[in-house]
């Protein structure tokens, strides 16, 4: 891929970056900012391409702990985010229910 | 093992990567309602799930122990602490998570710039430059997130730590920063190894030395700045490694990070360059240190808060991140559910930072089963604070503050509040006068219809739950 050609796709995901985004309840951007955290650790792949591709010692131990450090990232992400909305699709309980839930 | 049937930049392998950063948007948009968000974080997860795949098939990929290694223990890691975490810690679990982001793309890019050296490959400035990017900001991605990890579990103070000076180190440490990146650029075609490593650590101390100086109230402002500058780096390093799935993905989380950061200052009426470069922590205004305890203010019992809230027609619960510390959110519930066994409206008004994070407080209260439509936004319930009998303030102290609006010189004038002295009475639970994160006294305690009750949110919670229901 020639340098422009990258920076055409850099230019017009900012756009799609804001405009998929913009319009988001408050409730939602905790869960949201851990989504997209997730989706950073996709800089991953760049720890397989250099693992994959290395040939020294030293090249071999960076490149495995930048592989932990990025599935760290994808993994703890995107379980945790799912947990974060899990909170939210529980079905609302009838309100008549008389007793409440006991312990805290 | 695996047959390897991609070629590196090739259409199979490109084709695969588009499907993968389309599922990403997908998911990003869905994440935005309600009720798509939890589909929409599987469908981003399956984007992934298609990226690292494809990137294994990758013809000449080799050294499967180290990449079955690496996968399994951030697997481990990722799954172990995701499970255990609670709902009360999940701005640090973000931090911590954004910063091993940030680390891994700082240690891309030394491994990059290591390999290239070795293999005498002559850099281009297209690729040496997203490099330099990459490794920097993900080096000041790491420690800063780690500080803001520490700051957020109490692991070091979360008051401004400064030295005298601090702005003029800053400078001078960003200005070294610029140079060896200009040195290594001119010296593009055979950069120095050296150079980069030390690169690498003046951006770690940079990290730290801009974190440090920032309080604890605005360090989710700092989380999702930070967030963003990993998509940035990650972006970078994409740009390093020719690899589209990456400048796609990391320039999204980039833009979106960016637009939260923004959104969360402002509800803070604070500028980014504010919050960065002034922390709080200077000295409160008015008054002076320690003149707080002899100010008159009225303290009651839990017995008179649940006769108060018991005759109430509307109360109104104001929640903060004490709330959250003491795990009272499901104690405060028990409350709520006697009180409109009497036929008392309860409503939550939540502030925009309330918790440490937007929606962070969203998040907690719907673990206690409050249901969604009792949660009311600050523009929604100011307007109604005249008109309600008893707020009960929890664990809040900042965004109730009145000098916000009363007293230019505040240094959170102009923040907006939620206007509990509006109420008719207030009873505010909270274990001393202290002051909040801010650092500076609140005027709420020592007005005439306030109330103080000091004791731990839950228990008193507890008690007052209690007390409502032997009336």
């Amino acid at each position: 891929m020639s340098l422009m050609t990258e920076i055409t796709i850099f230019v017009l995901a900012v756009f799609v970056g804001f405009e998929v985004i913009s319009k988001v309840p408050t409730t939602l951007h905790t869960p949201l900012m851990s989504q997209t955290n997730a989706i950073h650790g996709i800089v991953m792949l760049g720890g397989l391409i250099v693992v994959g591709f290395a040939n020294d010692g030293l090249e071999y131990v960076i490149g495995t702990i930048a592989i932990a450090f990025g599935t760290i990232n994808i993994v703890g992400g995107f379980m945790v985010t799912d947990r974060m909305l899990g909170m939210f699709s529980r079905k609302p309980k009838p309100k008549a229910e008389p007793d409440g839930k006991g312990g805290a | 093992m695996l047959e390897a049937v991609l070629k590196p930049g090739g259409d199979g392998a490109t084709a695969l990567y588009i499907v993968a950063f389309s599922l990403f948007i997908i998911g990003i948009k869905q994440g935005t309602h309600p009720t798509t968000a939890k589909r929409g974080n599987l469908i981003a997860a399956a984007g992934m799930a298609v990226a690292v795949v494809t990137t294994l098939l990758l013809d000449g990929m080799g050294n499967w122990g180290l990449i079955v290694l690496g996968l399994g223990i951030g697997t481990a890691v990722g799954v172990i602490a995701s499970i255990r975490v609670q709902m009360t810690e999940m701005p640090q679990m973000v931090a911590l998570y954004n910063g091993v982001g940030g680390g891994a793309v700082a240690l891309i890019a030394w491994s990059e710039i290591r390999h290239g050296i070795s293999i005498g490959e002559d850099f281009s400035l297209d690729t040496l430059i997203p490099i330099i990017f990459a490794g920097v900001i993900g080096s000041v991605s790491f420690w800063g997130s780690n500080i803001a990890f520490a700051k957020l579990q109490d692991l070091i103070p979360t008051r401004p730590i400064a030295a005298p000076g601090q702005q003029a180190i800053n400078a001078v440490l960003l200005i070294a920063i610029v140079t060896i990146c200009v040195i290594l650029a001119v010296d593009h075609e055979s950069p120095s190894q050296g150079l980069f490593i030390l690169l690498l650590v003046l951006a770690a101390i940079l990290g730290n030395l801009v974190v440090l100086p920032i309080g604890g109230a605005d360090m989710p402002v700092v989380i999702s700045l930070l967030n963003a500058f990993t998509g940035l780096s990650a972006a970078a390093a994409g740009f390093a490694l020719d690899n589209v799935a990456l400048i796609v993905a990391g320039t999204l989380v980039g833009s979106s990070g960016t637009i939260l950061t923004l959104e969360m200052a402002t509800a803070m009426n604070r500028s980014v360059a504010n919050i960065l470069f002034s922390g709080f922590g200077g000295a409160p205004s008015g008054g002076g240190g320690g003149t707080g305890e002899e100010k008159p203010h009225v303290s009651i019992g839990a017995q008179d808060a649940a006769i108060k809230l018991a005759y109430a027609d509307s109360v109104v619960i104001v929640p903060g991140y004490g709330l959250a510390v003491a795990q009272a959110q499901h104690a405060i519930k028990e409350v709520a559910d006697e009180l409109e066994k009497r036929g008392v409206t309860v409503n939550y008004a939540i502030h925009p930072v309330a918790g440490r994070m937007p929606g962070h407080m969203n998040v907690l209260l719907a673990e206690a089963d409050v249901a969604y439509e009792n949660l009311k936004e600050m523009e929604e319930i100011n307007p109604e604070m005249p008109r309600t009998d008893v707020a009960v303030v929890v664990g809040a102290n900042d965004v109730t503050n009145p000098a916000a609006k009363n007293d230019p010189d505040s240094p959170i004038a102009g923040m907006p509040i939620i206007e509990v002295s509006e109420a008719q009475e207030v009873i505010v639970i909270k274990r001393s006068l202290s002051p909040g994160f801010a650092g500076i006294d609140n005027d709420l305690f020592y007005e005439p219809n306030t109330s103080m009750l000091f004791a731990d949110a839950k228990a008193a919670a507890a008690e007052i739950a209690a007390e409502i229901g032997n009336l």
